[in-house]
């Protein structure tokens, strides 16, 4: 490869990013563990039980942080997705599709202790709630996401493409959200509509916004990590990868 | 016909992970022909398609007079034509059907007897009302370039025209290629064959 | 202005004259998946009408969803779709043509033939009205739709079942509204609130999807 200014440009930044991220990794890898175990301890043995729902209550401690982790890294994935698409940042690229498996999991993860919660709560794993098909869609939404990225080999195309599918996708969550809503209330009426606890606890309210902020650096530090990857992959001719790889050597 | 330079400056390509071609540079003028030649897979495709607005450089910019090619007033088609490896016919349809409907999308559509006597100077006289899909590979690529003949465009880009053609309408091809560059068009050609035409050709090797 | 997109749209009709049986596949399909659905839940006339909207509604959506994979296919095959690009019109509008062109074969057909299998499922004659007029309003919406995951799944490998992933979630909320119209009539109440969502959906439609198809067919023939 030459010395010339545009490839300076397209591999350094990279690089810098790729040591950066290197070195951060560890830091909020030791935040998450520490907030995790600190909001498990309040959730699970300081708060108190729910006067209605007992123990089994305790589980919005992991759904409500993952629901709203699947629904913001969406939004996230598809600005990265779009600023890689109109600006031709190739770092964007990266960061949108090393978002999309950590964000699926998060939506996976929130309909799967939605159904536990069900369980107990309506007697039933699956209802049909608003904010549970909403959810179900929104993983569909990351599969497609994922699966177009996959099925399509060049990999500035696979990008392209699919960063088109994410912004059609978060200009329609919200349509998708409020006829949902809207289906749910004509269908439904007033028999199961899933709602927080009418009062919360200060110490719930603090476990669960430890727990989101769990979540948070979970997702930056996992998110970093895949990034490094797929950028490895991506840049493997370039000199800065060879240089890396053999470890210093050099 | 064309009053302004079609200028590559700074290109370069990658196809997957491989560097096609960085640094292209050329310039070419009202009645200039530029060959592209080089091995199988250097990029010559690439580069045409690129040339034509089809698709982006990884770097540099393709310029007709000072207006980047894709962002050309009315569209990059008002000023080029480009015939691709593919002869882009709808096999359903005559070859006569063909030409008069790509000559209204492109917005001038010839007259049917324009049409009659071009594809009749391309050796398909009698081949106009049978749908293209009964034509062999050689007539097909003779409809695809009568339709492409057929449009006034200054620049034509052409990739591998003789593909598949006799020597005859090889023939005929050049005379059409020289009274193209004779009343101040462009050409862009690849080919394997020689190409012996009159006329102010520059080359370009790739790889 | 409007001459190419006339002759384009004229193309893409004669065409498909003279392959009928592209367009007749889509009907049949929705014609035969709606009479499984009594062979799988029981001939009861009452609760095959409560089913009727949501049945009929899924299987023009799926009737759409497959015919879509020819939206653009053919062209990207024989390399004119690549000649499109050159014509001298924005793109969006092209697309838009073609979408139009496409609904008139299949789409429109799924409207015209829906009464029969509308009076198979014994809904009454109010209820098939508005049962048309909702796959009138909402049928383009799916085609407009369903031509982004056309584009996007062009020249791939098993790319009829992409579009499925790509595109079925998204038609959730015209599912929702169309179905819910015919619901409405049902059971008594007016479908008037759901056929204006869905016209407003329409002409949202109408705007933003043809850039974002555009979009994707400059990006999958780069």
């Amino acid at each position: 490869m030459s010395e010339r200014g545009i490839q300076w440009f397209r591999f350094t930044a990279p690089a810098n990013f790729y040591d950066l991220a290197g070195r951060l990794i560890p830091w909020f890898a030791a935040v998450t563990v520490a907030l995790f175990a600190v909001g498990l301890y309040l959730g699970l043995v300081v708060a108190p039980p729910d006067y209605q729902q007992g123990d089994s209550y305790r589980i919005i401690y992991i759904h409500v942080p993952t629901a709203w982790m699947g629904m913001f890294l969406y939004v996230l994935m598809a600005v990265y997705a779009a600023i890689g698409l109109i600006w031709r940042i190739k770092m964007a690229d990266v960061m949108a599709k090393a978002i999309a498996p950590t964000g699926a999991l998060f939506t996976f993860l929130s309909l799967w202790t939605g159904a536990l919660w069900g369980r107990p709560t309506w007697g039933v794993y699956w209802v049909w709630d608003a904010r549970l098909t909403s959810m179900l869609i929104l993983l569909f939404l990351y599969l497609g996401y994922m699966a177009l990225h996959a099925a399509i080999d060049d990999r500035q195309r696979a990008s392209n493409a699919s960063a088109v599918l994410a912004m059609v996708g978060v200009v329609n969550v919200p349509i998708i959200y409020f006829s949902v809503q809207w289906w749910n209330t004509l269908h439904q009426g007033a028999s199961i509509t899933v709602t927080d606890a009418p009062t919360m606890a200060t110490i719930m309210f603090v476990t669960l916004m430890i727990m989101v902020l769990a979540a948070w650096m979970y997702s930056v530090t996992v998110v970093l990590a895949r990034a490094r990857v797929e950028l490895l992959e991506r840049e493997r001719n370039a000199r800065w990868v060879q240089e890396r790889l053999e470890g210093g050597s050099k | 016909m064309a009053d302004r330079d079609f200028r590559a400056v700074d290109l370069a390509a990658e196809r997957g992970e491989r560097l096609l071609f960085e640094k292209l540079e050329f310039r070419l003028s009202p009645g200039q022909l530029l060959q592209v030649s080089g091995r199988n897979g250097c990029g010559k495709t690439s580069l045409l398609r690129i040339l034509a607005g089809l698709s982006r450089p990884t770097a540099g910019e393709v310029y007709w007079g000072d207006e980047p090619i894709r962002s050309v007033d009315g569209g990059t088609g008002t000023c080029l034509g480009y015939l691709g490896h593919q002869n882009a016919l709808k096999e359903d349809m005559t070859a006569e059907e063909n030409i008069l409907i790509a000559g209204g999308l492109g917005g001038d559509r010839p007259e049917r007897e324009t049409v009659l006597a071009m594809l009749g100077s391309l050796g398909l006289a009698g081949y106009e009302d049978l749908p293209v899909r009964f034509l062999s590979q050689g007539q097909k690529r003779r409809v695809a370039l009568a339709r492409l003949l057929l449009q006034p465009r200054a620049l034509l880009i052409l990739d591998e025209p003789y593909a598949a053609l006799d020597v005859q309408v090889i023939e005929v091809l050049r005379g059409a290629i020289e009274a193209h560059l004779a009343r101040k068009g462009m050409i862009i050609i690849t080919t394997h064959q020689a190409v012996d035409i009159d006329g102010d050709c520059r080359n370009l090797h790739l790889g | 202005m409007f001459r190419p997109l006339l002759a384009l749209l004229r193309r893409d009709l004669t065409l498909a004259l003279r392959r009928p049986q592209d367009a007749l596949t889509v009907v049949g399909f929705f014609v035969v998946v709606v009479a499984l659905f009594p062979l799988g839940i029981g001939p009861d006339p009452e609760f095959l009408r409560s089913l009727a909207p949501g049945v009929l509604w899924v299987a023009a959506l799926l009737a759409v969803m497959l015919s879509l994979e020819r939206l653009f296919s053919d062209d990207y095959r024989d390399g004119t779709l690549e000649q499109l690009l050159l014509v001298p019109e924005p793109m969006g509008l092209l697309v838009l043509t073609k979408i139009f062109a496409h609904w008139l074969i299949t789409g429109l057909p799924l409207v015209l033939i829906s009464p029969l299998l509308a009076i198979q499922l014994n809904l009454r004659p109010d209820e098939i009205a508005i049962l048309m007029l909702a796959l009138l309003i909402g049928t383009p919406i799916l085609s407009l739709i369903g031509a982004i995951g056309a584009a996007l799944t062009l020249g791939l490998r098993g790319g009829g079942v992409l579009i499925a992933l790509l595109i079925l979630p998204l038609y959730a909320p015209p599912l929702i509204l169309g179905a819910g119209a015919v619901d409405a009539v049902m059971h008594g109440s007016s479908a008037q609130a759901h056929l204006s969502l869905l016209g407003a959906m329409m002409v949202f439609a109408l705007f933003a999807t043809p850039w974002a198809t555009a979009a994707a067919v400059r990006i999958m023939l780069d």
